[in-house]
């Protein structure tokens, strides 16, 4: 059959088409902004890390005329979830670091100095120079303190020899963290993966540095000559029992042995041993029984444990109850306002909550501390409340990651459910990871996410 | 995520590739676009004998578009988990498919026009 050899669209058919293509362009315009609200009042952020960089570009789009100060003497800004990354050799350690001052908008002032001193009674924050500043209202956004001198015989020095990693301590030793590791992927030997009994940031990143080292050792030279051990102080992998079951399972296909009870004490780096405090169950009458354990490593990954930085605890604004080691900021799960002065708010890391030291998190109580204390200024009480929403794309694989989403009552939130499963390892979640979380995340910094 | 609009979306986007490649891509992209367009009324037809080479280029596209994300990503076919990772590698094979057979129509329309417009 013999048919025309060009196809003739119409011109109405073709203006249809541009038509519909309009329409559905437009669909996603965002609605016009809140207008913003006139103040005098004098807000002070402690930190301009990811919660106090995020909060002060959202509050300099709410309010006008506040004046917002921001406190912390870091000229650098991490992105903390990349440390991972640049730990299993994946991204360089510039690929984490930008610079303070490059996130923060054009109407606050950052003071590059250290607080020294919080006084909520009389509502003021000293600064290493000596400066006293009053506020009306406080976000307490300092982060945490890694504590690595709890670790006896460790010390940053040793990081990226002899077999010794710790991935926390920021870009450069997570790039030396990758030199150790890697020597291990290609030699073999003993991996001795640890986590700290304390409170710590993004719970699943032990898991993953395991996770990773394995899957690439697996891959290496190190293929069939190397063992892996895990050794955690809790009684379970992860605190949300849905998720410690699923990475139970992983370890066990993957041949990754787990040590519970086992708190991290010292390191002896010229034997290549580490010790281990235990408490362990006795099978017989449950009694936990208290011991010491010596393990061998060819290569040891050092999570020390985390507290609030010392100006937190020495002001009275932490819990007298709870964490008393650690010092963590009383204050609402909530609302993040602090129970004894409402003037002030803890956000991120330092927060005295159950769950959420992570960026995830910082995203979701970013807004809730707005609310709040654009509403205080207004004279009237918030609405928004933080449910203890944590996000971790737990890394399995290179390649391959579980896209875990919780809250305060270990229940499952998938941000995608029926699409992407919580506990299925997938491309997309690694993807997301990989390449869209530090776009995510650098789109909070700037308020806008 | 907390919320997806499509503001953040392009937030996201302009952080991922940077401000200036993320519009510098979108404007290419338009533009190919508006040249396809733009081939497509100036000949008031489309050429079959075009359309069989786009058509010929589309596995071509859809391989290099795979190849592309995975060396991005450092990840390959293996890291494939569920049904959700075989339908974002086939919609990035898909994406890379029409792409080039749009590019390889427009390129030879804008090359080599129609000789003589036929006769009524």
């Amino acid at each position: 059959m013999a048919g025309p050899v060009d196809f003739r669209p119409s011109r109405r058919g073709m203006l249809g088409f541009a038509l519909a293509g309009a329409i559905t362009g437009g669909l996603g315009t965002r609605a016009a902004q809140a207008q913003r609200i006139a103040t005098k009042a004098r807000i002070i952020i402690i930190g301009a890390g990811a919660g106090g960089t995020a909060l002060a570009n959202r509050l300099v789009q709410r309010l006008d005329g506040a004046q917002i100060t921001l406190i912390d003497p870091r000229a650098q800004h991490y992105y903390q979830p990349g440390l991972s990354l640049v730990a299993a050799g994946l991204k360089p350690a510039g690929y984490v670091v930008s610079r303070t001052t490059d996130w923060l908008p054009s109407g606050v002032t950052l003071i590059a100095e250290t607080a020294t001193a919080i006084d909520p009674e009389t509502r003021t924050v000293s600064t290493e120079n000596g400066q006293t500043l009053g506020y009306d209202f406080l976000v307490v956004a300092p982060g945490l303190v890694l504590d690595h001198d709890a670790i006896e015989g460790f010390s940053l020095d040793l990081v990226g020899r002899d077999g010794i990693g710790a991935l926390y301590a920021g870009p450069d030793y997570a790039a030396k963290t990758w030199q150790a590791a890697s020597r291990f992927a290609e030699s073999g030997g003993i991996g001795l993966f640890t986590r700290p009994a304390t409170e710590m940031k993004c719970a699943g990143a032990p898991l993953k540095h395991t996770f990773l080292i394995e899957d690439i050792a697996s891959r290496g030279g190190a293929r069939g000559r190397y063992e892996m051990h895990y050794a955690c102080p809790q009684p379970v992998l992860f605190s949300v029992p849905i998720v410690s079951e699923k990475v139970r399972m992983l370890f066990g296909q993957r041949g990754i042995a787990s040590h519970y009870g086992h708190t991290l004490t010292a390191i002896d780096p010229g034997r290549k041993t580490a010790r281990f405090e235990t408490a362990i169950p006795d099978p017989a009458t449950g009694t936990v029984v208290k011991s010491a354990a010596e393990m061998p490593y060819d290569y040891l990954h050092v999570i020390p444990p985390q507290r609030a930085p010392a100006v937190i605890r020495q002001s009275g604004l932490s819990w007298a109850d709870k964490w008393t080691d650690q010092g963590w900021v009383e204050c609402d799960m909530k609302t993040l306002r602090h129970l004894r002065y409402p003037q002030v708010f803890a956000l991120g890391d330092v927060a005295g909550v159950p769950k959420g030291k992570t960026a995830a998190s910082v995203k979701w109580q970013v807004p809730v501390i707005e609310d709040h204390l654009v509403a205080a200024i207004q004279g009237r009480e918030g609405t928004q409340t933080y449910d203890g929403y944590t996000s971790c794309p737990l890394i399995t694989r290179v390649g391959r990651a579980m896209l875990v989403e919780f809250d305060y009552h270990n229940n499952l939130v998938p941000s995608f459910p029926g699409v992407i499963a919580p506990l299925e390892e997938l491309w997309i979640s690694w993807l997301m990871k990989e390449v869209a979380l530090k776009a995510t995340y650098n789109a909070m910094l700037r308020g806008r996410a | 995520m907390k919320e997806l609009t499509f503001g953040t979306l392009i937030a996201v986007f302009e952080e991922i590739f940077g401000r200036g490649l993320f519009w510098a891509m979108v404007l290419v992209a338009a533009a190919v676009t508006l040249a396809y367009l733009y081939v497509l009324i100036r000949d008031r037809a489309l050429s079959m004998r075009k359309f069989l080479w786009a058509q010929l280029s589309m596995p071509f596209g859809a391989i290099l578009a795979v190849v592309f994300v995975q060396r991005m990503t450092h990840s390959g076919l293996r890291d494939i988990g569920g049904p959700i990772d075989v339908i974002v590698l086939l919609g990035v094979a898909v994406l890379g498919a029409v792409g080039s057979a749009i590019l390889v129509y427009t390129v030879q329309s804008l090359m080599r026009p129609p000789r003589s417009r036929q006769k009524p």
